[in-house]
């Protein structure tokens, strides 16, 4: 770990600015995928701007009847929050569904959307990885990849995005609320914040330098039985080899979103249609073009025996 | 003490002390963090370094050239050590890859360098500026695809690496049912929770490294010859082991590197490997190829059997032993096995929990149940129908004991075995259901074991011996076996482990240590009895040592009045015969599982599990248990999820951490039973106890892949049993 | 959470420090104070350390481990703030004016607390190594249930939870054991969340 200087600004904007002013600084909340990284220099901020005392750690409603999620919620704390146990049923298990409970302690909203891949070789500095260091290759493409994308990869990076609550917030249509350094601040989809890799994995999101993520919020309450299901090697404390967040209303009608299979939480709206149909007819659709390796080709079978698992429940 | 008639009645046989559940006596320092393990130690008098370890990043050829220009310049560095400035070095026994590699690189995270520093902080980022320039050159690391290239390893732990009984090849050829499959199992770390970690300090010329080590006397003696001075030079302390499971059995690059990284910083220097560096610096499990055949007649004997195992390790090393148990543990007049070895620069393959053992049983008792379905004979019974008495290779050398049926019996009933269904019948919801079972068997070894026993006149009994206790119980077995051979209490027992300066013991391994080192203390205990009855004027011969005293005749004396004169000390060591050459000595046991398997995604869940094992004498009932259940653990990881997985292009494992080497965690295990048989063995130590530790991985593996071939119909040969595996041929879910 | 109030500008990084040009890797030196088991500590911290070394390293409290250093095996863990969580994954300049307790403040040798009591009665534990992060997760872990914060395994969300095996097995999953204790550590846990119920 290389070297770095720390401050803890009193606002919003003011984190930003100092983010913005200082050369290769980075925010830090939760720090649980921050300082891993940085402690495999794989990460090499030299100055840490703390925003845990920036009080963005509350969940409140909206006026449009949704909810608004502080970037400083703790996971634990967002899936114990009475109104998502209620209304977001899928956000609140996606979340208990990932990591552990002293993770979830400390890893934050906004940092949970931030996590990097878990792929091997970005987290292996002797081996090429073009999202680690742009331009020195792809060592998973022909190598270890049980675990990577199969679809919206590209030819530079197979890395899969490995959160759960991003894929709950993706079926919900959240939409991520920043700040940046002039005090500007916008509203991104989450259906937009998570980039594609094409030539440039090592951009993973959209955000600008020193642009910080000040909320999460949620549209009002979607009827309809709430599922996430995680599917992986050992029973818990593992990453996701598939997972299906789902709403599904009485008629079967519904939204479906993947984790594990893309560099982002993975929704074809168009597919959704066919929900009523069953699981081949969405997958079928989720999928085409999909480009799995030999290694990871179980994926699409999986996610299609995953979500027909998903439906069944929700009839039930 | 030369132990080679068998044991007749003796002071353990009472089992005042002895046999009891007793609660760990070092249970309240681990509970509350003050059992001080390597990395804990810290002396306020020395001015300590820290050293970081770097890894060399090709899997095979040499350092072209080092550049140490940037970390020597970073703050806080002290010193650096490269096999360049190191002196000159040594290798130890039991190593086959160098500690330090350079020029020539053997496998990938070979350590090149140890960059000492003021702090770890400063260290590990001092570490990181080494700059290192390769030459690589090919290597081979798939062991399918040079597996036909095999050698014949030589003599394996003493025994050949081939074997033949009878005509293998025609009675396989002629038999009514045969069986002919391959087995895979991969490469497996030992992944304890305690990273590698060593404080080394010199004093002069001699050198003490608080370290952790299962084998104190291998650790000094392989130190001593690697760094090029005499053994006695030499110290090593390790009285607490975090976790070694044959990981530990031998010098690993953090002590030496400690030890040289102090010698150049004129300090106290404490080096652990990074978690990701374990699993490919280190020793591992290495994978093996298996061909399993299998020839019996319509009711059920097995008229011919043959396994043979293939495996690599880098050149000089030796093979995974898979087939050596194939030699012991059913009847058959026919026979064959081979061990074949091919050279694979990955990291160094070495021992692992039940080394052979663990994944021979993986693939014979896969094979057994494959034989047993395509016979129509349930796969309990056809165990039993091919039991033996004898070693069926050398049918003159009956088994000191044998209760493999017994187990297997008692098992059964117990787990409900009559109610396992048909294979892809039983539902449970979105479970399909299966049960499985597997015979368990583990060689019983002994080795030579030295104590130093000391009463002191406030009736103390204190304990010394370089026994080492890994988790596996060794300070209240050994506490046990004191009190229970002095006539005192277990709190009036002092035990202190794990220090090159008390005498030789077996150290822990191979599950010869709970035996070994209790008979060795033993042994210690028969002098100092002697010594204490000759004191108090006593014939030793029918002196009885019983509730602190010590009585003959009718004259009673408290045991403390023996020593108000000065402490006595006595030292013994046992000495092993041929008891376990005229002898086969083994444990046995019966493994039964229960799994649910997802009927649409295929994930594995275990549900029930049960051990029966007959393994001599238990010591420590609570503890013995404890290490069963380790080792089901263990083998449920086998079977479902561990594997280290080879990049055959770049030759390392890739998965080198806890998040991708996954291991079995809380939620992947049942509530776990586990039953003894009650059994002494008289042929195996004065305290007619065997093994135990290891036992309980073995067969576990095989058991839980009976079970989800019962659970779903589908069989998978190549472990772990992960749901890609299933997912195809997996039934419609609906 | 007491850390999380102190959002005054901490002179937690002496402004000489915090302009020391970046990528030169000197040092950067920061004051922190905490409590630890109830007793206040003041630490001068190259703010590369992270919770576990400050407590490991400079205030020579061991019991806590370093099993992987990055989040994967849970036996570096502390309840800080009345939370548990991996101090390998946390700086200690983070910790200004938090509340840490480690194993070492919930009990000792001759006056167990009861859940390590209970670890040695069910023998939850083997090497020992893994243990006070499993004792200090378990200590947790009952009163996140009783909190009413649900489990990947609770049935219903909108529920109340139970200490049931299932519940302690997939809570305490943060925690490996790799000498397989699992089973003993249930019923240790069990049983004090039985005695306090």
């Amino acid at each position: 770990m290389k070297s770095f200087t720390y401050e803890r600004p009193g606002t919003p904007a003011e984190a930003a600015a100092a983010v913005a002013r200082t050369p290769n600084a980075k925010f830090i909340a939760g720090g649980t995928n921050l300082l891993d990284l940085m402690k495999l220099q794989i990460e090499t901020p030299t100055h840490l701007v703390d925003v845990n005392g920036l009080g963005l750690d509350k969940v409140e409603p909206t006026p449009e009847g949704g909810l608004r999620i502080g970037a400083l919620v703790r996971n634990t704390d967002l899936a114990a929050d009475a109104r998502v146990r209620k209304d977001y049923g899928v956000l609140s298990r996606a979340l208990l569904a990932g990591a552990s409970g002293q993770l979830r302690n400390k890893a934050t909203t906004a940092g949970n959307l931030l996590q990097r891949t878990r792929c091997p070789y970005f987290y292996d500095t002797a081996q090429a990885c073009n999202k680690r260091q742009p331009g020195s290759g792809c060592s998973a493409i022909d190598g270890v990849s049980r675990q990577l994308a199969v679809i919206g990869a590209s030819e530079t990076c197979i890395a899969t995005y490995p959160g759960d609550m991003a894929v709950a917030m993706r079926v919900l249509d959240a939409t991520v609320e920043t700040v940046d350094a002039k005090g500007a601040t916008r509203k991104i989809p989450v259906a937009d914040f998570h980039r594609l890799p094409a030539d440039k994995p090592e951009l993973d999101t959209i955000l600008k330098a020193g642009e910080l993520i000040t909320a999460v919020t949620l549209p009002k309450p979607v009827a309809g039985t709430h599922i996430y299901r995680k599917v992986r090697d050992r029973a818990s404390y593992a990453y996701a080899l598939v997972s299906v967040a789902a709403v599904i209303g009485k008629d079967g009608t519904g939204h479906v979103a993947f984790g594990g299979v893309a560099p982002r939480p993975w929704r074809v709206e168009a597919a959704e249609a066919d929900l009523p149909r069953g699981a081949k007819a969405v997958t079928d659709k989720v999928f085409a073009g999909a480009k799995p390796t030999e290694d990871n080709a179980y994926k699409l079978k999986l996610a299609e025996r995953t979500l027909g698992a998903v439906l069944t429940e929700a009839r039930a | 003490m030369k132990f080679d008639t068998p044991a007749g009645t003796n002071p353990i046989d009472r089992l005042k002390v002895v046999g009891k559940a007793t609660d760990r006596i070092d249970g309240p320092f681990k509970t509350t963090g003050t059992a001080p393990y390597a990395n804990d130690w810290h002396d306020p008098q020395a001015k300590l370094a820290y050293g970081v370890v770097v890894g060399a990043t090709i899997a095979k050829g040499r350092i072209a050239s080092m550049d140490l220009g940037a970390a020597k310049a970073a703050p806080g560095v002290v010193a650096i050590v490269t096999a360049d400035n190191a002196g000159k070095l040594g290798k130890g026994k039991l190593n086959t890859a160098k500690l330090l590699g350079g020029p020539e690189i053997e496998h990938y995270h070979q350590a090149v360098a140890v960059v000492v520093a003021e702090t770890f902080e400063q260290a590990r980022a001092a570490a990181a500026l080494v700059k290192v320039k390769y030459t690589a050159t090919e290597g081979a690391f798939d062991l399918a695809s040079v597996k036909d290239g095999a050698k014949d390893p030589g003599d394996v732990q003493g025994s050949p690496s081939s074997s033949s009984v009878g005509d293998f090849a025609g009675a396989f050829a002629s038999a009514p049912v045969k069986l002919d499959e391959s087995y895979e199992t991969p490469d497996h770390a030992h992944a304890m929770m305690e990273p590698h970690a060593s404080v080394a300090s010199w004093d002069g010329d001699k050198v003490t490294v608080w370290t952790s080590n299962q084998m104190i006397a291998w650790g000094t003696r392989d130190l001593a010859l690697t760094l090029d001075v005499p053994q006695e030079k030499v110290r090593m302390v390790s009285p607490f082991i975090g976790g070694g499971f044959g990981g530990k059995l031998f010098l690993r690059s953090e002590a030496l590197l400690a030890a040289l990284g102090a010698r150049a910083a004129g300090r106290a220097v404490k080096v652990a490997l990074t978690r990701p560096q374990m699993f490919n610096n280190t020793t591992h499990r290495p994978a093996t190829l298996q061909r399993i055949r299998i020839g019996a007649t319509p009711d059920g004997k097995i008229t011919a059997i043959g396994h043979e195992s293939w495996s690599g390790d880098l050149p000089e090393g030796g093979p995974e032993a898979a087939v050596l148990q194939t030699r012991l543990l059913y009847a058959a007049p026919n026979r064959m096995t081979a061990l074949r070895l091919v050279v694979l620069d990955l990291p160094e393959g070495n021992a692992m929990r039940a080394p052979g053992e663990a994944p021979g049983l993986m693939a014979l008792e896969v094979a057994m149940d494959e034989m047993a379905e395509k016979l129509g004979i349930d796969p309990v019974r056809f165990r039993e129908i091919n039991d033996t008495q004898v070693d069926p290779e050398k049918p003159e050398r009956a088994f000191s004991q044998r209760s493999l049926v017994a187990c297997l019996r008692q098992g059964a009933e117990r787990f409900g075995w009559d109610k396992r269904g048909k294979p892809g019948q039983v539902r449970d919801g979105r479970w399909l259901v299966g049960m499985g079972m597997a015979s368990a068997f583990r060689n019983n070894m002994v080795l030579k074991s030295a104590a130093r026993v000391r009463l002191d006149g406030k009736g103390m009994v204190i304990v010394e011996t370089d026994m080492t206790d890994i988790g596996n119980g060794s300070y209240t077995i050994i506490g046990q076996t004191a009190a229970e051979m002095m006539g005192v209490t277990l709190d009036k027992v002092i035990v202190r482990l794990g220090d090159s300066d008390f005498p030789v013991s077996s150290g822990s391994g191979g599950q010869f240590g709970a035996n070994s080192s209790t008979s060795g203390v033993y042994a210690a205990c028969m002098k100092l009895r002697e010594a204490v009855a000759g004191k108090l004027g006593f014939n030793s011969a029918d002196a009885v040592f019983e509730d602190g005293q010590v009585r003959s005749g009718n004259r009673n004396v408290p045991l403390a009045q023996a020593a108000t004169g000065g402490d006595i000390v006595a030292e013994d060591a046992i000495e092993f015969g041929d008891l376990d050459k005229t002898h086969q000595q083994s444990t046995f046991g019966g493994h039964f599982v229960e799994v649910g398997v997802d009927v649409a995604t295929a994930e594995i869940r275990v549900r029930r599990m049960l051990a029966v094992c007959a393994s001599g004498r238990i010591l420590n009932p609570k503890s013995a248990r404890s290490q069963v259940i380790g080792g089901m653990t263990m083998g449920v990881g086998a079977a479902l999820m561990e594997e280290l997985a080879v990049d055959t292009k770049r030759g390392y494992f890739v998965n080198h951490d806890l998040a991708g080497y996954e291991v079995p965690v809380h939620a992947d295990i049942p509530h776990q039973e586990v039953i003894f048989l009650d059994e002494v063995d008289p042929m195996s130590s004065p305290m007619k106890a065997k093994g135990v530790g290891e036992l309980g991985i073995c067969g576990v593996g095989a058991a839980v892949a009976n079970a989800v071939y019962n659970a779903t119909g589908l069989r998978v040969r190549d472990y772990p049993i992960t749901l890609d595996k299933l997912l195809n041929r997996m039934p419609d879910a609906a | 959470m007491v850390a999380a109030s102190a959002t005054a500008a901490l002179a937690a990084v002496p402004s000489a420090a915090g302009a020391a040009p970046a990528g030169t890797d000197k040092p950067v030196l920061a004051k922190v104070g905490f409590t630890v088991n109830g007793e206040r500590r003041e630490l001068e911290l190259d703010t590369r350390t992270s919770l576990l070394d400050a407590v490991r390293e400079h205030l020579h409290l061991t019991g806590a481990k370093k099993g992987c250093d990055h989040g994967q095996c849970g036996a570096c863990t502390m309840i800080v703030d009345g939370r548990r969580i991996n101090s390998c994954l946390t700086l200690a300049v983070m910790h200004q004016d938090a509340s840490v307790m480690t194993i070492e403040g919930l009990g000792k040798p001759g006056d167990l607390h009861p859940m390590q009591a209970a670890f040695v009665k069910h023998d939850g534990y083997q090497c020992g190594f893994c243990t006070p992060g499993q004792i200090c997760s378990s200590v947790a872990v009952i009163a996140e249930i009783k909190s009413g914060i649900p489990s990947h395994v609770s049935a219903d969300l909108n529920g109340t939870y139970e200490v049931t095996d299932a519940e302690i097995r997939e809570r305490m999953s943060g925690n490996i054991c790799r000498c397989g204790a699992y089973s003993n550590i249930v019923e240790a846990i069990t049983e004090v969340a039985g005695k306090q119920a």
